[in-house]
């Protein structure tokens, strides 16, 4: 498995883990030895050396008892020694354990790390294909569920598995050595806690599953009931929503009884099969005490070992859940780090050059599997120029914005600035020229101020500033308690629709690129504020090459060009007039849009163009 | 690890981005671990369950009593049946019997306090939240104006989820107490003096414990903390990734994830380190404990003052002991977590509903369909009314546009309509009722609202047009939705009138979306509709659609429309021109352009919508037509 594979990396922390392993079992080991010495001690028994000679650790007390214990009472003498050495193993063990303990945690910690490391670079990396294509919250949980999953992994079951062999196994042919009939009965309840600790383990991890699944059913019935409290206000449904509540919160209730369930007959059956056992060890081992047959120090021994077993054994079910866990979560995981990314740059990319800044498509297709979404496209556009696109929805003029800073590549044809095909140069160099601003604007949680810097952390303030008035939200801005420091985003002020697409240009337009693209971007701001932007852009665009996609012709009717783009084909082109007198689609728009329903063409000169 | 390759790293933090993401340490508050009051009234949602509680508690009694046994019947097979020279086998049986019968207590009751004690403490979960549920569906929209909701849905979730934790250890607690004391009182009836001995271990780890507790729980909080952001972080990520790569941040992007992981590598790494230090300190106490008991106890077996069996039940009581020990020191931070959740969930509970139905609010069969508003002021802050002394009628079957630059008071007009708010003065009437003198159900069943975001649940388009319509069929849906015209659009998605919505509706476009709001309301059929327009700039295709749509839907109805687009403006039968919480002027398109007041100065500056008008623009006309006036 690739997991054990990154373990291995980290050899020291492994090795001195696989010494502490050997180190606690023995320790763990001995305690009972001792105890079951001790008893014997305690009852004088000077038959005690018959098994005392059967363990190594303890074969000394004999000798140093000879040694030392002239003259005084050799029990006595024995039995401090055994103290010592009980005390000095139950050190020893607790020490070992720590340092088992926190190998396991360390590498996993580390682990976890590295795999977040790269998994956050996959993702930064994977195309907008890739993305659009699978739901944010899976990959959000995949980076959080799935490298927790394998961290627990590597930190419980990776270690503690060679430590639950070493130990069970020790344990187990010591006892079957000393006595095979006794040694069998104590070790009854191993199979089957084993087997049932591993069943429950891994029904309530499934059952777990379902339940989670469940609850985020439940989320969304409340989350929607508050978010849109309004509708359920207006329709008088609260009744209703209470019903819906109910029925999610009814099915989360059976799935989390049914996990208390399996948990309490577990935990008491494992608890039963262990104190039957013991029962049946009592009962056989008695009856050879009485026969003689061992000493009450080793029937001791039996029962102390046993209740030493007893938590291994129980964590065979939490490893062997580990193991399925981390396999099916590092599946996962490895599924996404082993995708390559489709748009990537080519071994021998150069960064863009920008010698005037051409922007110019060239027969440009683009679609998805059967789907054609642009057909034949070409155009150009000239520093200082603008290019206008507008068509119903649907008709590829976004595309036409994400294929430049190329977060698609086309299907055929090819798009160049200044020359240099986007493919030839680096992603870096041609994003950094390329500045797109979107529709919808994603809000980082940060300070106003972070987000307008978001491309260039490092940007000094006035450059800021003069880019949130540029967009119009610098008066904004100033209005707010914090001014640029106010927090915004998911746990910050809310910011309206337009005042996110202000901030969404005002982060672009901080940059000054090469080549400004406004993808159906003041859809949400008022025809003056716009205006107004456009306005006070005049000297950023004077020599640069815009691009400016909307369904709202005010927003375009000055471009130098306007593109009248249908079913991902350039149907009418030229500039506003000519497209009024060629009297096609554009014009019918316009109709539509700023005169609706009017029966006359009063006031028609005052006004919008202004 | 590409990105280190292709990149160098510059390690630099740069001086405008974030790093802190997540919550600080200071939000994770800790109150105090016993709170009368949170206690007091969290009992009486314990209350409904309390012949299971004892049932439970019992179980948890027996349970530990048997625990206790276990050894001490062990300890008479060592004394009684396995005394040297002993012959006697019965008494061995006997004891063996003996000891199946206390573990079959054992098991049962073990079995029980499990089962009970968790379904209870599910079942109290699910009533606190549907206690806080049903109150928030009652409360004033004005709290939940101010309101996030993602911190109500905090305490909907983690704040109830703590309390079920609180509400298990609680039990357990009492087990563990219990536990506690019955290996004491046991250790020291068989032989108080090694008893007192052995016991002389538990000081040192309740003082360990509560030097350690502290500074662990600091560390145990970094890691949670670190590790949030770092989640939040990568969450944040995902969601914003086409910023992300438009704008070139994933290097420094890298960066900064790189320094927050780190940083939660090392927390974590340091509460690992807390949380395995008390392994040996245990384990080196427990030594010492077993250590006194084989020395003095075979001392004593020795001299013969004490029999080998108390030995060995000392040996098998100390291996138990520190377990009650440790488990009570951990119980105290689940107990400060339910406290200040507790006290967050009543918070919420506690909030007062300010809109109730009268008692002998009535619910009219059938009501006119007429709205009046007569002397009505209204704000939200105390002293500073939004509308002031509005008066104005509606008759039934009537349409009227309220129009008016923005903060005029339009939306507060329509909130009231629906008795969302109380009026400070005046009254709102509803087909001639006062709407304080009708059931809030009454007026959701007359009155239909259209907001200006159409919201969608998740579910199929069918269960969304029909929302809670009862008795409604598919074929008033299809009905409606044919009206407002939908239905194209609604049979060529994959699964027609079966297809499932995605979150909040995301697989339609907004102006989709509005026309299915428009046939919810259809479906609702009351006689007074109350329509917010949106603002939003929708292509001319649907606009023409939603124009359509919107006419359909007033037939035969009393609509109030916020309107903000010039065709529906002109379509009223009548406008009302509201500025700074006051009517300026009434009347129909042609009676208020003849008027050359507001209205017509704003209508010619030729904006496609009233809302696009600056507001220098909207002064300029405003003087003009008072300049007129005077």
């Amino acid at each position: 498995m690739r997991i054990t594979r990154m373990a291995l990396q980290y050899r020291w922390r492994l090795f001195f883990g696989l010494i502490t392993i050997f180190l606690a079992s023995g320790f763990q080991l001995a305690i009972p030895i001792l105890i079951g010495s001790s008893v014997d001690a305690a009852l004088g028994l000077e038959n005690g050396d018959l098994r005392i000679a059967n363990s190594a650790v303890v074969a000394s007390i004999a000798s140093v008892t000879d040694i030392v214990g002239e003259g005084s009472n050799p029990a006595k003498t024995a039995l401090i020694i055994i103290a010592v050495l009980l005390f000095i193993a139950s050190v020893g063990r607790g020490l070992s354990a720590m340092f088992q303990n926190y190998m396991g945690e360390s590498i996993g910690q580390g682990i976890g790390y590295e795999l977040r490391m790269l998994y956050y670079e996959k993702l930064q990396r994977l195309s907008f294909s890739y993305h659009a294509g699978v739901h944010t919250g899976d990959l959000i949980t995949r980076g959080i569920v799935d490298v927790e999953g394998v961290r627990m992994f590597v930190q419980t079951a990776l270690l503690r598995s060679v430590f639950l062999v070493v130990l069970i196994g020790t344990g187990m042919y010591l006892m079957l050595s000393e006595d095979l009939v006794l040694g069998l009965i104590s070790l009854s309840f191993v199979p089957f806690i084993a087997w049932q600790a591993t069943a429950a383990q891994l029904k309530l991890r499934s059952n777990w599953y379902a339940l989670q699944e469940r609850l985020s059913a439940l989320t969304k019935v409340m989350d929607e009931n508050l978010g849109g409290i309004r509708v359920v206000r207006s329709f008088a449904s609260q009744d209703h929503e209470m019903k819906k509540f109910d029925v999610a919160s009814n099915e989360t209730l059976a799935l989390a009884n049914v996990q208390v369930g399996i948990r309490a007959s577990n935990i008491s059956v494992m608890g039963l099969a262990f104190m039957l056992s013991m029962a049946g060890v009592l009962w056989v081992g008695g009856l050879k005490v009485i026969d003689n047959e061992i000493s009450a120090g080793e029937l001791t021994q039996f029962l102390a070992f046993m209740s030493i077993l007893l938590q291994p054994v129980r964590q065979i079910g939490m490893t062997i859940n580990g193991f399925a866990r981390g396999s099916a979560t590092g599946g996962r995981l490895f599924q996404v780090l082993d995708i390559s990314p489709d748009i990537q740059d080519k071994p021998d990319a150069k960064d863009l050059e920008i010698t005037n800044g051409t922007l110019e498509f060239h027969n440009v297709s683009f679609g998805y599997e059967e789907d054609i979404i642009l057909n034949g496209v070409s155009f150009k556009v000239e520093p200082g120029h603008t290019v206008g696109i507008v068509g119903p929805p649907g008709s590829g003029k976004s595309t036409i914005a994400h294929l430049v800073p190329r977060f698609y590549d086309p299907k055929e044809g090819y798009i160049t600035i200044d020359g240099q095909d986007l493919r030839d140069v680096t992603l870096d160099s041609l994003r950094k020229a390329v500045g797109v601003v979107e529709q919808d604007t994603f809000l980082f949680t940060a300070s106003i101020e972070h987000n307008v810097a978001y491309g260039d952390p490092w940007a000094p303030d006035d450059r800021i500033e003069t880019a949130s008035q540029h967009a119009q939200l610098g008066d904004y801005i100033d209005r707010l308690p914090g001014g640029y420091n106010t927090l915004v985003g998911e746990r910050g002020v809310s910011l309206s629709g337009g005042q996110r697409q202000r901030l969404s240009i005002a982060r672009s337009i901080m940059l000054k690129p090469q080549l400004i693209i406004f993808d159906d971007s003041t859809a949400a701001i008022d025809a003056a504020t716009e205006q107004r932007i456009r306005a006070a852009l005049t000297e950023l665009t004077k020599d640069r090459a815009t691009i400016i996609i909307s369904h709202r012709l005010s927003s375009l009717m000055h471009a130098d060009e306007i593109l009248f783009i249908e079913e991902g084909k350039i149907v009418e082109r030229g500039s506003h007039e000519q497209l009024l007198t060629q009297g096609g689609h554009y014009n019918d728009l316009y109709e539509l849009q700023i005169r609706p329903n009017e029966q006359s063409g009063n006031n028609m000169d005052e006004g919008s163009a202004s | 690890m590409t990105a280190r390759e292709t990149h160098e790293r510059s390690h630099e933090i740069p001086p405008k981005a974030s790093i802190k993401l997540g919550p600080t340490l200071d939000e994770e508050v800790f109150g105090e671990a016993f709170n009368g009051q949170v206690v007091g009234r969290f009992m009486k949602y314990i209350a409904a369950y309390k012949v299971l509680l004892w049932v439970a508690i019992t179980a948890v009694i027996v349970f530990t009593i048997s625990s206790i046994a276990i050894p001490l019947i062990v300890k008479n097979v060592y004394d009684d049946a396995l005394k040297e020279g002993a012959t006697d086998k019965s008494k061995l049986t006997t004891m063996v019997i003996i000891f199946l019968v206390a573990v079959g207590f054992n098991f049962v009751a073990n079995y029980f306090q499990e089962l009970i004690v968790g379904r209870v403490a599910e079942r109290i979960l699910i009533d606190m939240r549907r206690a806080m549920y049903e109150h928030i569906q009652r409360i004033s929209l004005s709290f939940m104006d101010k309101t996030e909701i993602g911190k109500l849905m905090s305490r909907l979730q983690g704040d109830v989820a703590a309390l079920q934790e609180f509400l298990q250890t609680a039990v357990f607690a009492v087990g563990d107490f219990v536990l506690l004391i019955g290996i004491i009182g046991a250790m020291l009836w068989l032989d108080w003096r090694l008893g007192l001995m052995t016991l002389a271990v538990l000081p040192i780890l309740f003082i360990i414990q509560i030097i350690w507790l502290p500074y662990a729980r600091q560390s145990f909080l970094r890691a949670r903390v670190t590790s949030s952001i770092v989640s939040g972080a990568l969450a944040e990520n995902i969601n914003g990734i086409r910023a992300v790569q438009g704008l070139s941040r994933e290097y420094v992007n890298y960066d900064l994830f790189d320094i927050r992981a780190t940083d939660n590598l090392k927390a974590a790494n340091k509460a690992s380190k807390f949380g395995v230090m008390m392994l040996p300190i245990v384990d080196t106490l427990t030594g010492a404990a077993m250590a006194i008991v084989v020395i003095m106890g075979g001392f004593f077996v020795l001299g013969g003052t004490v029999e080998v069996g108390v030995m060995v039940a000392f040996v098998l009581f100390v291996q138990r002991f520190f377990d009650p020990i440790r488990a009570l020191t951990m119980h105290y931070n689940v107990l400060q977590r339910a406290m200040a959740s507790g006290e967050r969930i009543f918070e919420v509970i506690d909030v007062p509903v300010d809109i109730k139905d009268k008692p002998n609010a009535i619910h009219p069969k059938e009501i006119d369909g007429s709205i009046s508003f007569e002397n009505v002021t209204f704000g939200y802050v105390e002293n500073q009314p939004i509308l002031k002394d509005i008066n104005f009628e509606v008759k039934p079957g009537e349409t009227v546009a309220l129009v008016g630059p923005t903060g005029s008071g339009k939306t507060s007009t329509t909130a009231l309509v629906h008795r969302f708010y109380d009026v400070w003065e005046g009254t709102v009437k509803v087909g001639g009722y006062d709407v304080r003198d009708l059931t809030q159900d009454s007026l959701g069943e007359h009155v239909s609202m259209v907001l200006q975001e159409p919201f969608l649940f998740s579910g199929t388009i069918l269960e969304n047009i029909i929302y809670a319509k009862e008795g409604a069929t598919r074929e008033d849906v299809v009905a409606a939705a044919q009206a407002v015209g939908a239905h194209e659009f609604i049979m060529k998605l994959p699964d027609g009138y079966e297809t499932e919505l995605e979150q909040r509706g995301g697989n339609l476009s907004l102006g989709q979306r509005q026309l299915l709001s428009f046939a919810r309301a259809i479906v609702a059929d009351s006689k007074i509709l109350v329509l917010d327009e949106a603002t939003a700039s929708i292509d001319s295709y649907t606009e023409m659609l939603i124009q359509q749509a919107l006419e359909r839907l007033m037939e035969g109805r009393t609509g109030m429309v916020i309107a903000h687009r010039l065709a529906t403006i002109r379509g009223a039968d009548r406008i009302i021109v509201l500025q700074d919480g006051g009517i300026v002027e009434q009347g129909n398109h042609e009676e208020l352009m003849a008027n050359s007041g507001l209205y017509s100065r704003l209508y010619s500056m030729n904006y496609a919508s009233f809302d696009d008008i600056p507001d220098e623009l909207i002064a300029q006309a405003t003087n003009a037509a008072q300049g007129r006036a005077t």
